[in-house]
């Protein structure tokens, strides 16, 4: 456990090691993240097109907020330890939104001879409305060292 | 009832493999993503730190395997072609990824998609459309599992509506 290089070495049930708040989104992120994402659905970056699709102005890519929760992850859990890591996209993320990403941690058990923590993951607004939720699954023993 | 909302018979679709997408790990276009999301993680930028870290070279972020298949990969998602959606009816509903072995810089990644599961909500308002796709890297090792749901906004009955 000791040659853990990064990442927590303990943790427990009900700490949410995972916290991290984002400034507002902008118009500007947006459209750098169409280009630097690959995702190019109009609805995102033309206001013109997402009122011709029944929104009244363009908004996040979910994908860019998972992204920032991934951002928040991986300051306490290096890449190389997250297992899983998936979401479900529950409401609309608008532009301006100020976004706080966390990870609290629910379970922690013993996976193919490794500690691993189950983390549920939040990304709310400024007003505390869930954007996102879902789950993050981390080894924090991922040289997987025996006692 | 899907006649006016999708090409073909939904249903018909599930099972659907199409045929294997490629995408480069590209390291100016990593980074261009990682300064667009805000990472700063020294191992997404250094090449050193991430050997160090015992990376082959420096990695990707976790969501960026999505982000892989469009950019090398252009236009709408093909599932939106086969059911003939237009992409202004989509949101996104779910994005899960399970991870097996690091994507790096200078990877030549695999992308196998299938149509998993299609079902309707609210009634057939919503279409969700569940896809898997498999990721595998030249070095013969299974990269991760991405599992992708998109929301289909289904016109309303009462409108009539033959686009």
């Amino acid at each position: 456990m000791n040659h853990c290089p990064a990442g927590p070495t303990s943790l427990t049930v009900g700490e949410i090691p995972v916290n991290r708040h984002f400034d507002p989104i902008t118009r500007h992120e947006l459209a750098l993240y169409c280009g630097a994402s690959g995702d190019h659905n109009p609805i995102h970056v033309d206001i013109d097109f997402a009122r011709s699709s029944g929104f009244p102005d363009v908004f996040a890519h979910g994908m860019f907020i998972m992204a920032r929760l991934g951002v928040a992850l991986n300051e306490v859990f290096p890449p190389s330890s997250v297992r899983e890591f998936g979401v479900r996209f529950t409401a609309i993320t608008q532009v301006g939104a100020g976004i706080t990403c966390q990870g609290r941690v629910t379970a922690i058990e013993i996976v193919d001879g490794e500690q691993r923590a189950r983390l549920e993951m939040t990304a709310r607004d400024q007003d505390g409305d869930i954007k996102l939720k879902g789950e993050a699954v981390v080894a924090f023993d991922p040289q997987g060292e025996q006692e | 009832m899907t006649s006016e909302t999708f090409s073909i018979d939904p249903q018909s679709a599930v099972g659907h493999v199409f045929p294997s997408q490629r995408a480069f790990v590209e390291p100016r276009r990593l980074k261009f993503f990682l300064e667009t999301i805000g990472e700063t993680n020294p191992v997404y930028h250094d090449t050193r730190a991430a050997r160090e870290a015992g990376y082959r070279d420096i990695p990707i972020p976790p969501t960026y395997l999505f982000c892989l298949q469009s950019l090398d990969n252009p236009g709408p998602p093909a599932v939106l072609e086969l059911l003939g959606v237009d992409i202004g009816r989509i949101l996104h509903g779910e994005q899960k990824f399970a991870f097996h072995h690091p994507a790096c810089v200078g990877d030549e990644l695999v992308f196998t998609t299938r149509i998993r599961d299609i079902s309707n909500k609210k009634g057939g308002a919503l279409t969700m459309i569940a896809q898997a796709i498999r990721v595998d890297n030249g070095h013969d090792q299974h990269v991760a599992d991405i599992v992708s749901t998109i929301v289909v906004r289904n016109p309303p009955h009462t409108a009539g509506a033959t686009q």
